[in-house]
């Protein structure tokens, strides 16, 4: 009995460590574990898995602004230029970033996965600086520029 | 039944097996390339097009990468490059081909190779072209087969009188070369063949890229007969902590004069010396080391001086990676492609509707001192200089001086100048902590004044310089008493354009030459790229730019010098360039 409860507490220890040395090496390791273990296949993913559990995560927040971004026409309508060019650019992320990082990494050639995770985090900033201080979306852009910064540390172990 | 029926039906099943497998492959072959060409982009390309070039090779529409399989044949040049039929980013890559006669000028053919088999349907990547004794260029390409695993496969022309080689086969022995438990080949990690050699046993030899851990290395393959391959114990060569080589290259260099030589070429280091030349994945640069090729071992060793990761030089210190040579028979010289990406935004190259370029073929020899490769543009993209030069000769550009070059289309421009400082003695020494050119550059921009330099050119500049990329040296005494300078090449694109998100990294190298001659720079200008040749190919630096004021016709070019002392332009040849016929 006490050597199944010792051998489980070694392996669940052991399973969390591969996501805590993993998100060590990233620039936000509360972020990085956080996003990490609310994942259910994060306890058993190699690198390139939670690189790609990473990435699901943006494609979310990707989603999610969009949503904000169509809800704000209504109520910010003098808003309307800056929130057509930030459609255009979290459309980018959904629509060409993550399914190029997806293939990329599936497929053994991580620097390209490199790229669209970058990507991520610089349309979220050039959105961000079209409403010229007056962002209604900074703190959905600062987590796109946090997830970004950490999933390409986590892509960058793959090269 | 009896036996012969048995037989009768067995050779019946077997004929219609073969029968089916061949009509099948065919209309698989057929299927999967029309689905390809009517898939086409999800918007169509913006009509306002400032960045597309005159004369550089890009594709009508879509992302490019790596160049493959560049050769000549029958007079004919081929292109093969890594294409993306359904977006402006990477993905669903495909042998794209376009061929030509003069290296600038280039003619579209439908993709060569595209996924079609289990040994590539799930990707068609980088390769090389071996051109077999017989004269039939063979490809050698790396497939992503069903696992997600990569493999290397041989395609060979299905109609050898055809001169453009517009349609490949694939061996059904393919994959040729595959990552296995025996072998312990990261199958993630094994990629990019490069052009074979015969050794001396006269058998063929094919390096692949590949890493173990952190160990970067070229797996080596042999073969008598070109399809059965064995891998070798040893690599061709290794370097632990350089992480993955891609696109390794490796070729033969005459040790004096400028001419090229044929990929199995050998000879003692006096008149032959080796080439090895791999893409990092870490840093994003191609870098190559001069060494000697070990026929009887099968090893590449550097010369002294020489290691095979970050600190080798490189072919491009800007945007340059993926690169490869090739043989020219033609004109009995080496030509060296590469690969030059966006400085933009995805979102950007989505609107604008493509992505990727490759720079003018360059000639690539060995310096006679032996310690570097020195590169220059083909010079058949000299016919696309028109007969109107702007000549300049013998102008003093003293301190905070500029000069507009005149007369020129100079958004699309070739550009030579010959610079000669005085007093040298005068020069500011060099701190010796500063050993890296790029940040050198980088920390000290076009404002801050060494006592020579910055002076170059500033190019795709507007009127009132809002925007400019300059293309300048800084000249530093080595020690304070001493007769040794040390030459700096910077091109600076943080003034290059009014728009954030560009990549406006500053890019430097050292040139190696004597200050007490004078000082050759060479640009090649061509809306939203900037080709840099200084020292005569000594050093060289490819920019992307995207200016929102100094496009087409409110495009200016200026000579200038922001050093305290003066410097004389010996002379100054700007050339308005034609466009090529790209597509």
């Amino acid at each position: 009995m006490k050597l199944i409860v010792m051998v489980m507490t070694m392996m669940m220890i052991s399973e969390g460590s591969m996501i805590d040395q993993t998100c060590k090496q990233t620039p936000d390791f509360k972020l990085c574990v956080s996003l990490l273990n609310s994942d259910p296949r994060g306890s058993s993913a190699d690198t390139s898995g939670l690189a790609l559990i990473l990435i699901d995560k943006i494609k979310v927040l990707a989603t999610k602004t969009l949503t904000e971004i169509n809800g704000l026409y209504k109520k910010r309508p003098e808003l309307k230029q800056a929130l057509d060019q930030c459609s255009r650019r979290y459309k980018t992320i959904l629509n060409a970033d993550v399914p190029e990082a997806i293939e990329a990494i599936s497929k053994g050639v991580p620097k390209f996965g490199e790229d669209g995770v970058m990507d991520a985090g610089v349309e979220a900033s050039a959105c961000e600086e079209g409403f010229q201080g007056k962002s209604p979306l900074t703190s959905l852009t600062k987590s796109m520029q946090n997830i970004s910064s950490v999933t390409r540390a986590v892509v960058r172990m793959l090269l | 039944m009896t036996r012969e029926v048995f037989s009768n039906i067995g050779l019946w099943l077997l004929f219609t097996l073969l029968i089916g497998n061949y009509v099948v492959d065919l209309e698989a072959s057929h299927h999967v390339y029309k689905r390809l060409s009517q898939t086409t982009n999800t918007e169509s390309p913006s009509v306002n097009q400032p960045y597309r070039t005159g004369f550089h090779f890009q594709p009508p529409k879509n992302w490019m990468n790596d160049p493959n399989g560049p050769m000549i044949y029958k007079g004919i040049y081929h292109l093969f490059y890594q294409w993306n039929p359904k977006g402006a980013v990477w993905g669903n890559i495909v042998w794209a081909h376009s061929t030509s006669t003069d290296l600038i000028n280039w003619e579209p053919h439908p993709p060569a190779i595209f996924p079609s088999e289990p040994f590539d349907i799930n990707g068609c990547w980088s390769g090389s072209v071996t051109i077999l004794p017989n004269g039939k260029p063979v490809i050698l390409y790396t497939g992503i087969d069903p696992k997600n695993q990569q493999v290397q496969n041989i395609a060979e022309p299905k109609n050898i009188s055809d001169p453009y080689l517009r349609e490949w086969t694939k061996s059904t022995l393919n994959p040729l070369m595959a990552p296995d438990a025996v072998n312990g080949i990261n199958a993630s990690s094994f990629r990019d063949p490069t052009t074979a050699w015969l050794g001396q046993d006269k058998k063929w030899r094919v390096i692949i890229g590949s890493k173990i851990n952190r160990r970067g290395l070229a797996i080596t393959y042999t073969s008598k007969d070109f399809l059965k391959w064995e891998k070798s114990p040893e690599p061709l060569h290794y370097d632990d902590g350089s992480g993955m080589w891609e696109c390794p290259d490796f070729f033969p260099v005459t040790r004096s004069g400028s001419k090229g030589v044929e990929t199995s070429s050998f000879g003692e280091p006096n008149e032959i010396k080796h080439v090895l030349k791999v893409s990092l994945d870490d840093t994003k640069h191609d870098y190559y080391t001069i060494g000697t090729y070990d026929r009887v071992k099968d090893k590449f060793v550097p010369d002294s001086g020489f290691k095979m990761d970050g600190t080798a030089p490189r072919y491009d210190y800007g945007k340059y990676y993926a690169s490869k040579t090739f043989y020219d028979s033609a004109k009995s010289r080496r030509i060296l492609w590469g690969w030059t990406n966006e400085s933009s935004s995805v979102d950007d190259d989505v609107e604008k509707g493509w992505s990727g370029i490759q720079t003018i073929p360059r000639k690539i020899w060995l310096d006679r001192s032996g310690k570097q490769l020195i590169q220059w543009p083909v010079r058949e993209v000299e016919r696309l200089r028109t007969k109107e030069v702007k000549n300049l000769r013998n102008k003093v550009l003293k301190s905070g001086s500029r000069l507009e070059v005149y007369g020129v289309t100079a958004a699309q421009a070739d550009v030579e100048v010959l610079f000669k400082v005085r007093d040298l003695e005068k020069a500011d020494v060099i701190d010796p902590s500063w050993t890296d050119p790029q940040l050198i550059c980088s920390q000290m921009n076009v404002s801050v004044k060494s006592s020579f330099g910055p002076f170059g050119l500033m190019v795709l500049a507007s009127k009132n310089l809002e925007e400019y990329t300059s293309v300048y040296f800084r000249i530093f005494k080595a020690r304070q008493n001493s007769g040794k300078f040390v030459v700096v090449m910077c091109s600076d694109q943080s003034r290059s354009s009014l728009e954030e998100d560009n990549d406006k990294t500053t890019y430097g190298a050292f040139v190696d030459i004597n200050p007490y001659k004078p000082i050759p720079l060479r640009a090649l200008i061509d809306h939203s790229v900037v080709e840099s040749f200084g020292g005569k190919g000594r050093a060289c630096i490819t920019s992307r730019v995207y200016p929102k004021l100094a496009i087409g016709k409110s495009s200016h070019l200026f000579a200038f010098n922001y050093g305290s002392q003066s410097v004389d332009v010996l002379n100054l040849n700007a050339w308005s360039m034609n466009s090529a016929q790209i597509s």
